[in-house]
């Protein structure tokens, strides 16, 4: 086991490192001269070659990764070129509503993904299951950001229910921000749970003919009682596996959905510092995207080899 | 396949003429439809539904229709674009490893580990940083998310294959490993790559709606389904057809692929039902 861990976390660490010399490298390869582009078109030559001895453009790109690397170790992830703020604190910010909004989005995924899942695998072949599945079809093809459009046109713009967007800082009104994130949260949601549900179904169907179940039917358990013991426990590893995908995914997606419901996330703040080419943002936003995921992917891998310790054995 | 299999498996009839109805269309729009896309006419302007726009028309005018089966012929393309890239990397890769194992086929994996480490929205800001926004920038973001989905289920059905009798067989031959994959390998692991390839077409034409919507992807005047809802979005608390009409077509695609999907599972291999062939957005 501890070798499994050991060689997990080992690769999480290469993959982090190669992610980051790509990132790099293809920000590197970028035309123009930063300096120059901060600086405006009439900057005098002098004032450019300042500023980039300022950000360190002239040093070898070697070092300028292993400054980069080394800084974002102290956690100093560098200074925006256009807000001339320190990038970690711009981040930490827009992180207070991108990470809840990802969180409530997982909480309702499961919430209703889950039960409608084992709903069906109860009634398997029956119109309730027939119904759920449909229904679980059409969520799945449903664009999450539609259905955020959608949600504010019968929410916000009919019903007047809840803000159609934008959003109130936590710290200046929490029940106001909480609200703004509800729509944005159920757009995120639907697809996934949809997935989830489909994925809980299989599985519990999947179980429900392995040899345990016969036993403990043998042993006088009725079939609900069974599956409930031993079934549901069983069925829920595949959807372990699913559930850190979606995490992955809806961090992602929030930067699609932030647009939807104008909220001032991390997706929108990748997105500015594209259209604006602030290249430190750039960089270090998209490391923090990837090492999100990856640390995800690792929690995920880890917890499975801790639920089944049948993988645990296979995989060291 | 001949037609008694397409009679007992009515879902992948259904999905795949529903497919066929949509590719269709758009490929139709290459030579007629029924106004041109460019023509604006601010008479018109949110015309709605009705005998002279089937679907209405936009902010400028334009006709609904044509513009949804141009923009459903720019979906696809990048969806099968992005396919293309993900089977023609990611499966010699999967088939490599598959063969060889040992450093190959942990390059192969960590190789794997790092482009799922990399959402394809995250590709997507990288590369519009680099060159820019457009249709081009959405094939490689999504192809590049394709790769390791492939290289994954090419591996698994490799290996699971190449523990046979008459790959065996084949080795004593004489047939190098390289010659294995190709005649015996990749035959036999095609269904598994044609019902994957029907799962990421749908999640490609999703993708590409998300990637347009922010402005990633597709350019005007080039139209896509994605880039309609982001024309719509400042108008569709008034005018909510402009974002109800490509909106449903994207998700009946979708659903159409999804179940022409699940149908050739059961149809090409009944074996198939229990293996989890990866189904998640990303």
């Amino acid at each position: 086991m501890t070798l499994y861990l050991l060689r997990r976390i080992f690769g999480f660490f290469v993959t982090l490192f190669i992610a980051a010399a790509v990132i790099f490298i293809l920000l590197d390869l970028l035309p123009g001269d930063p300096a120059r582009f901060i600086l405006g078109i009439n900057a005098t030559p002098e004032a450019v070659a300042a500023l980039r001895l300022q950000m360190g453009l002239d040093d070898p790109a070697l070092l300028r990764f292993s400054n980069w690397i080394f800084g974002m170790l102290r956690g100093d992830f560098g200074v925006s070129q256009t807000q001339k703020l320190p990038v970690a604190g711009l981040m930490v910010e827009r992180m207070s509503v991108t990470l809840p909004l990802t969180v409530f989005a997982m909480v309702i995924s499961v919430a209703v993904g889950l039960p409608l899942g084992i709903l069906a695998a109860r009634h398997r072949g029956k119109p309730i299951d027939t119904a759920l599945m449909v229904l679980a079809q059409t969520g799945v093809a449903v664009p999450n950001f539609w259905f955020g459009m959608l949600l504010t046109l019968l929410f916000a713009v009919t019903l007047h229910w809840l803000p159609p967007g934008g959003f109130t800082p936590w710290n200046e009104d929490f029940w106001a921000a909480s609200r703004g994130l509800v729509l944005p949260s159920l757009a995120l949601a639907l697809p996934q749970a949809a997935i989830l549900a489909r994925v809980m179904r299989t599985a519990l169907v999947d179980v429900s003919t392995q040899d345990f179940i016969r036993t403990a039917r043998a042993k006088g358990m009725t079939f609900g009682e069974a599956m409930w013991r031993h079934g549901v426990r069983n069925a829920l590893l595949p959807v372990l596996t699913i559930l850190g995908l979606q995490f992955a995914f809806l961090i992602a997606g929030t930067i699609i959905v932030e647009n939807v419901f104008y909220l001032p996330g991390l997706g929108k703040l990748i997105y500015t510092a594209i259209l604006e080419r602030d290249l430190v943002l750039v960089r270090s936003g998209t490391i923090i995207l990837v090492l999100v995921v990856s640390f995800t992917m690792l929690v995920v891998d880890l917890a499975y080899g801790f639920v089944d310790p049948r993988l645990r054995e296979r995989r060291a | 396949m001949n037609w008694t299999t397409l009679r007992r498996h009515p879902r992948l009839v259904i999905g795949l003429a529903a497919t066929l109805i949509f590719a269709a269309m758009g490929l139709l729009s290459l030579i007629w439809t029924p106004y041109p896309i460019t023509d604006i006419a601010i008479a018109r302007r949110f015309a709605t539904p009705g005998a002279e726009h089937l679907l209405g028309a936009d902010q400028l005018g334009r006709d609904m229709l044509s513009l949804i089966m141009s923009g459903t012929l720019t979906s696809f393309t990048v969806a099968v674009m992005a396919i293309i890239i993900g089977v023609g990397i990611g499966v010699p890769l999967g088939l490599a490893a598959a063969i060889y194992g040992g450093p190959v086929e942990w390059v192969v994996l960590r190789f794997s580990d790092l482009a799922f480490a990399f959402p394809s929205v995250v590709i997507a800001i990288l590369i519009a940083t680099l060159m820019g926004p457009g249709a081009g920038n959405a094939v490689i973001a999504i192809g590049i998310f394709n790769v390791p989905v492939f290289a994954q289920v090419a591996r698994g059905g490799a290996l699971a294959i190449s523990t046979l009798d008459f790959v065996a067989a084949a080795r004593l031959a004489g047939l190098s490993r390289p010659m294995i994959a190709l005649r015996h390998l990749l035959p036999n692991i095609a269904s598994l790559i044609i019902v994957q390839g029907t799962i990421q077409l749908s999640l490609g034409i999703l993708a590409e709606a998300g990637l347009s919507y922010i402005g990633l992807g597709t350019q005007p005047p080039a139209t896509s389904l994605g880039l309609m809802l982001r024309d719509a979005q400042s108008l569709f608390l008034i005018h909510p057809w402009l974002s109800l009409a490509p909106g449903l077509a994207i998700v009946v695609i979708v659903i159409a692929l999804n179940i022409a999907g699940d149908g050739l599972r059961d149809a090409l291999d009944p074996r198939l039902k229990r293996q989890g062939l990866t189904n998640v957005a990303g």
